[in-house]
């Protein structure tokens, strides 16, 4: 493990596509030789459309690296299971529910995170993303 | 169905077994019901998802064996939060959790404590979902089914007719959210849309109440 450990990122919305591809384009914009863990945990537990928890719980272990987690849910169950994770103490200690618009505060989190940046500023950078109009 | 239910604190371990096994054999009779309800207006998976999660919450009870009241509405809340797959799974999961956790470590509690559990629980609902009633979602059955359960009880009623009195002011509230604009979840973006259907959540809130109110007639 190389030092200072990088804030994880956890991206959880009701299709596992669209987490995998959120997850691959916060990387890919991110740059060459970023090494901040992130985890998709998209979909159901059958697969289909929904929210699973054992995918957030797993995704949430696999990218803590003692620094925090930040997670970013895109839509109703999402949000709510989290929350309900987080109220159970079900996740890694240090895991926040960001305040953010799912793919633009990804980008910005994963980007903040490969600074070394610490959760506080991951969470900041994430819910700032809601100020940038688009028109 | 063994035991003599004990009239001063009649809500045990096999109380809660008992409603589990009927809540669950209410939502498989009516799991089509709830998808089609929540067809117009949600993503047509609520009698799916929770026909899922309390098939897996009564395997998980029967697999557990947790001993008292408290314990077995515990395991059933984690159980529907990590199984439903739907915003209900959260919403049920730490309704049943909380009701739980507030019975404590007790083998059995008067029907006293069994409301107070439930408010803490339909509380948690309320403050997760950050929903109200009249917003058109589960709380516009749970929380005229806890007002009359609570009335009834002060009254001097005893826990059947006081769940049976819930029971139908679950189902009242159910029915009356037909006029309602949604307000919160996917039925929200919907706006006017949304109104002439009954709430899918509210209807299966008055399916688990109605199942309380069973399970304390065939006890008493």
């Amino acid at each position: 493990m190389s030092s200072p450990s990088l804030v994880g990122i956890v991206l959880v919305s009701h299709s596992a596509e669209a987490a995998r591809a959120v997850a691959g384009l916060a990387t890919g914009l991110t740059g060459a030789g970023t090494d901040v863990p992130v985890e998709p945990a998209g979909g159901g537990p059958d697969g289909g459309f929904g929210t699973s928890s054992e995918l957030i719980v797993a995704a949430a272990r696999a990218v803590d690296r003692g620094a925090g987690v930040a997670v970013l849910a895109d839509l109703g169950s999402a949000v709510l299971t989290v929350k309900a994770l987080l109220a159970d103490e079900e996740l890694p200690a240090g895991t926040r529910l960001v305040d953010a618009p799912f793919l633009e505060g990804a980008v910005a989190a994963v980007v903040t995170a490969s600074t070394g940046a610490d959760l506080d500023a991951v969470s900041a950078a994430a819910a700032d993303a809601y100020t940038y109009r688009k028109t | 169905m063994n035991a003599t239910p004990d009239s001063e604190a009649p809500v045990d371990a096999a109380f809660v077994r008992r409603w589990l096994a009927a809540a669950t054999d209410a939502v498989e009779r009516d799991a089509a019901h709830l998808t089609e309800l929540d067809s117009p207006i949600g993503d047509a998976d609520h009698g799916t998802n929770m026909r899922r999660g309390f098939l897996a919450a009564r395997t998980a009870v029967e697999q557990e064996q947790p001993q008292t009241p408290g314990a077995v509405l515990v395991l059933v809340g984690r159980t529907l939060i990590s199984t439903v797959g739907g915003a209900s799974g959260p919403l049920y999961g730490t309704l049943m959790r909380r009701a739980g956790k507030e019975l404590g470590e007790e083998q059995a509690v008067p029907a006293d404590r069994l409301r107070d559990a439930l408010r803490a629980g339909v509380d948690g609902v309320a403050q997760l979902g950050g929903a109200a009633p009249g917003d058109k979602t589960m709380l516009d059955a749970l929380v005229p089914a806890l007002e009359a359960l609570s009335g009834a009880l002060d009254g001097g009623e005893d826990l059947a007719r006081a769940l049976a009195a819930a029971a139908a002011a679950a189902r009242e509230g159910a029915q009356a959210t037909t006029p309602l604009r949604a307000r919160k979840g996917r039925a929200s973006y919907l706006g006017e849309r949304s109104i002439g259907h009954q709430d899918p959540g509210a209807t299966s809130s008055a399916l688990l109440v109605a199942a309380f109110a069973d399970t304390a007639r065939e006890g008493a």
